[in-house]
């Protein structure tokens, strides 16, 4: 009986959380905040790699002419992400108008 | 009533770690955010009721409820609280429930942590994470492991925790043990997700890397807990067997340093994709065989815990689990291969690759080793077993290797290193190592042991390529930033928290080696039989028993034995001097062995080894009174007093001690001399600290996320009004 | 050397290296193995070989003598037994009517067991001792 009871209780608690969302119809975060969190995750994994570069290069590990190389390919993806981010914020900037 | 609320927060879990399943995958299939959502908040019930569940037995041990089968079954009134309360996961039934909780919190967290990422992937790894704990809850709520069995007669009193396991480190280590397993579920899920999805960019390590390094850093800590409890727990002063259960939670262990170096290439080049993916595959998979091992039966252990009847269905799970993974990544191999190609053979990646290719065949030596006797079985027909011998032959040339090449890592970059970079970074660190080589053969004994000579020299040139990347590294910054040499070293390790976390960790490593290999190859060991007052010689030390010890209820450890045997030993080396005191530990027999007195002397006994730590080396001691002489007199007891009150009992029992401990017998004795033992501990927590270092979020990250999201959010507001 | 020509090579040279490494470990293996073997096939064996012993120890039958122990090994499920000589550490759990591994050979009618070979398995915690039927 006790087994009952609670089965029942816990059954509707989980129902009522699990089902929330699906009723009001809830997007969890808007398509924009996860591009967004995406890109800026990229663009600090980027912003590392290029660290590292200027870190081994003072370092003495990377040579002068490798690391012009490796400096600029890290820098023009950096600029990409950076310009995936903005096109984000006009986007947003547009549906706000 | 506890039963009835515990079991049904079980049945009621399993049904949401099913709809969590079905949902995530609908959600993943049709790409409704909704249904993502829906399956997420299952995960994190599942979470809650699992945390009920454990609330409501702990209330029962704490209760001393010997109507729950339980807790009849390993603990009693006269257990201490601490290990009532962690009694719950030496049982069977027990361990899974905590495996399935440590599953739900750590999966709750993680898609907490990454709701807002990874879109396509995280309702698929949800999923996966479900399919998981339905497997694990299934063992309990359908294949009868249930932690709420009641007795249909509760016995007066229960067996009382099992007296090896009242340690702390024993209590810590499960937990420690199977978050480490439980964590590498993490990735893995992710893996599929991904795989599924056909995303092969790096965004699903990136989401998961602190999870696995999290899960490699429990695994390995709880492997150390366990090598340190049977050192200085049990009478036979070693630390590793090569068990099978021990092997078993190092191979997962193997596998995920392999990933978790190998996933940097497919971050930086995009390479070594279905390398990756197999590892982490493999690395669930053998965490999950690990997980089975300790509990089947199926090998010769001296943990093996007899057959039970969940080897098929365990059996069953790893299989659908390995098949689907890796019909998955071959049916994705043409997405995961990759144009890019190995430039150089001296290059990071290269090493990496080679790092992997080391890794894997260490756990496939330690595999073939742990599985003989299956494998023979099947070949030749009779179960066979390899021993330490082998396992240490085998394994111990592919260490070697690895420590090199824990040396050369930190060395190298990307792409490809001129002769001239790899001449100046390795000038400095073969130097030591080859000082370090000659100072061993002239000064100490280390030339008498080939391998361990070797060993040495390697954990020489890694700390001292540690070194020098530590010290280039805050010079580097200081011609930047004219700071201090403290104040450089401090913003360099800030700034830079992977890699030098991670040099720390090969430190750790190399030191941890350090301990293994000099503590294997150069102690002395003497098993003796001494009378009072005699004396014996080890390794220069003069140990000699002074008189014997005997106690009632004076346990120092705090482990609720009744009675106590030991000595009194005194250790001498030139001036060096101090005492030891060994003892044995001896529990009441519950099973009927022995009469009402004997039972006391009959029951299990446990080994409190006294050991005196050292940076230079350990001395460790342990006993093995004769209780022989006592033997007429506790027949007598038991005949005479057999029915005589408790108090009397007592004080019969309390005599019987002290003839003991005043007829001054003979007793044998181990003696352990072990260099530089002390520094595999020490080589743990270096690797903790690494860990704990590469871990640390970085505050400049998490500022700016803090900035978008101040940002988003003004931007809905603003769209809103 | 072109790259595609390089790569085979390395790939030979790897692909060779595995072989090698694994027909090692498979002679190692093969060639240091115990066999295990329950009383009843170490008595039935006379040639002396060394086993892996694997059974129960009969009660009453444990007597300390000195440094050495001497103890009976039963078939897990049965009655022949076999008397055991052994010295060396002996584990905290070993006691009447436990599992136990021994690593020596017959001699004489006595299985000599070979110096701290001797393992005893931790009682089985996870299978019901209390008497008594579950609900």
């Amino acid at each position: 009986m006790d087994y009952a009871i609670a089965l029942a209780v816990f059954a509707l608690a989980v129902a009522l959380v699990v089902i929330g969302p699906l009723r009001h119809g809830q997007q969890g975060e808007a398509a924009e905040e996860a591009r967004r969190e995406d890109l800026e995750a990229a663009k600090e994994a980027k912003y590392r790699e290029i660290r590292d570069a200027e870190l081994d290069h003072r370092m003495g590990k990377l040579s002068d002419e490798d690391f012009r190389t490796t400096d600029r390919e890290l820098r023009s993806q950096a600029l990409e992400i950076l310009r995936a981010l903005d096109e984000l914020d006009s986007g947003q900037a547009e549906t706000r108008r | 009533m506890t039963g009835a609320v515990g079991f049904a927060c079980l049945t009621i879990g399993l049904l949401a770690a099913l709809y969590a399943a079905g949902a995530g995958a609908y959600a993943g299939h049709t790409g409704r955010r909704e249904v993502a959502v829906s399956a997420r908040r299952a995960i994190y019930c599942l979470a809650g009721l699992l945390a009920v569940a454990m609330v409501m037995l702990e209330s029962a041990y704490l209760r001393s409820d010997f109507s729950y089968k339980l807790v009849a079954q390993n603990s009693s009134t006269d257990t201490p609280t601490f290990y009532k309360l962690t009694a719950m996961w030496s049982s069977q039934e027990g361990s899974l429930l905590l495996w399935a909780f440590l599953l739900s919190a750590y999966s709750s967290l993680v898609l907490l942590a990454t709701r807002r990422r990874l879109r396509d992937i995280a309702p698929w790894a949800t999923a996966v994470l479900g399919v998981v704990a339905a497997f694990f809850l299934s063992l309990m709520v359908v294949f009868g492991q249930d932690p709420f069995a009641r007795l249909a007669a509760p016995p007066a009193q229960g067996n009382g925790l099992e007296p090896l396991l009242r340690h702390p480190a024993m209590m810590i280590h499960p937990p420690l043990l199977y978050s480490g397993y439980v964590g590498f579920s993490i990735p893995f899920a992710f893996a599929i997700g991904a795989l599924i999805r056909r995303r092969t960019d790096a965004e699903w390590i990136r989401a998961t890397r602190r999870f696995a390094l999290i899960a490699w850093t429990f695994l390995g800590c709880g492997i150390l807990i366990g090598a340190l409890w049977s050192y200085s727990e049990l009478g036979w002063g070693g630390y590793w067997a090569w068990d099978p259960v021990e092997n078993a939670a190092l191979m997962p262990w193997l596998l995920g340093t392999a990933l978790l170096h190998s996933v940097m290439v497919q971050e930086k080049r995009g390479m070594l994709k279905v390398w990756n993916a197999s590892l982490v595959v493999g690395t669930f998979t053998s965490a999950l065989i690990g997980t089975f091992l300790v509990r089947s039966g199926v090998l010769e252990s001296i943990h093996a815990f007899g057959a039970s009847t969940l080897g098929g269905p365990f059996l069953a799970f790893i299989a659908v689990v390995l098949v689907g993974s890796v019909a998955l990544v071959i049916s994705r191999l043409d997405s995961l291969r990759t144009e890019a190609r190995l430039d150089s053979l001296l290059s990071r990646e290269a090493f990496f690759l080679l790092n992997n290719l080391v890794l894997v065949a260490l756990c496939l030596v330690i595999f073939w080793g742990t599985f003989f006797p299956l494998i023979s079985e099947a070949i030749t027909g009779s179960k066979e077993s390899v021993g330490p011998p082998f396992f240490n032959r085998a394994t111990v040339p592919l260490a070697l290797v690895l420590v090199a090449l824990a040396g050369i890592g930190p060395i190298l970059t990307w792409r490809r290193v001129t002769a001239s970079t790899l001449r100046r970074a390795l000038t400095a660190p073969l130097a030591v190592a080859g000082l370090a080589l000659i100072a061993l053969v002239a000064f100490t004994g280390a030339g008498r042991s080939g391998p361990s000579l070797a060993m040495f020299t390697l954990i020489a040139f890694v700390l001292a390529v540690v070194g020098q990347e530590f010290a280039r590294g805050a010079a580097a910054r200081r011609l930047v930033s004219h700071e201090s040499w403290p104040a450089a070293l401090a913003a360099l390790v800030a700034r830079n928290r992977r890699r030098y976390g991670g040099y720390l960790v090969h430190a750790g490593i190399a030191v941890l080696l350090l301990g293994v290999a000099a503590s294997s190859a150069f102690h002395a060991q003497k098993d003796v039989r001494l009378l009072p007052g005699q004396s014996t010689r080890i390794d220069g030390y003069t140990v000699t028993y002074r008189q014997p010890t005997a106690a009632i209820l004076d346990d120092r450890a705090g482990t609720g034995a009744p009675l106590s045997f030991g000595a009194v030993v005194d250790v001498r080396r030139g001036r060096q001097h101090w005492v030891m005191r060994p003892s044995r530990n001896y529990y009441a027999a519950t099973d009927g062995t022995g009469g009402a007195i004997g039972r006391f002397f009959m029951g299990d006994s446990t080994s409190e080894v006294d050991l005196r730590w050292g940076l230079r080396r350990d001395v460790w001691s342990a006993i093995q009174p004769d209780l022989t002489s006592l033997i007429a007199p506790i027949r007598v007891a038991d005949r005479r007093f057999a029915n005589a009150p408790g108090r009397v009992q007592a004080l019969i029992i309390a005599a019987l001690a002290e003839r003991y401990r005043t007829h001054a017998p003979a007793a044998t004795f181990r003696f352990i001399v072990s260099p530089m033992i002390a520094w595999i501990w020490i080589g743990g927590a270096i690797v903790l600290l690494g860990a704990l270092t590469a871990l640390w979020p970085a505050p400049e990250a998490r500022r700016r996320r803090a900035t978008s999201l101040a940002a988003a959010r003004l931007g809905r507001e603003l769209s809103r009004a | 050397m072109d790259p595609a020509r390089k790569r085979r090579v390395r790939l030979v040279v790897a692909l060779t290296a595995a072989v090698l490494l694994a027909g090692a470990l498979v002679w190692a293996s093969f060639g240091e193995a115990e066999g295990a073997a329950s009383p009843s096939r170490v008595l039935r064996d006379r040639s002396g070989r060394p086993y892996q012993m694997t059974g129960k120890v009969v009660t009453g039958s444990i007597r300390h003598e000195g440094e050495k122990v001497l103890f009976r090994v039963r078939d897990r499920n049965g009655t022949a037994s076999v008397p055991v000589l052994y010295s060396g550490v002996v584990p905290d759990p070993f006691r009447d009517g436990r599992e136990v591994i021994v690593s020596g050979h017959m001699s004489r009618g006595v299985f000599v067991g070979q110096r701290d070979s001797l393992v005893t398995k931790c009682p089985s915690k996870f299978q019901s001792k209390p008497s008594g039927k579950t609900i």
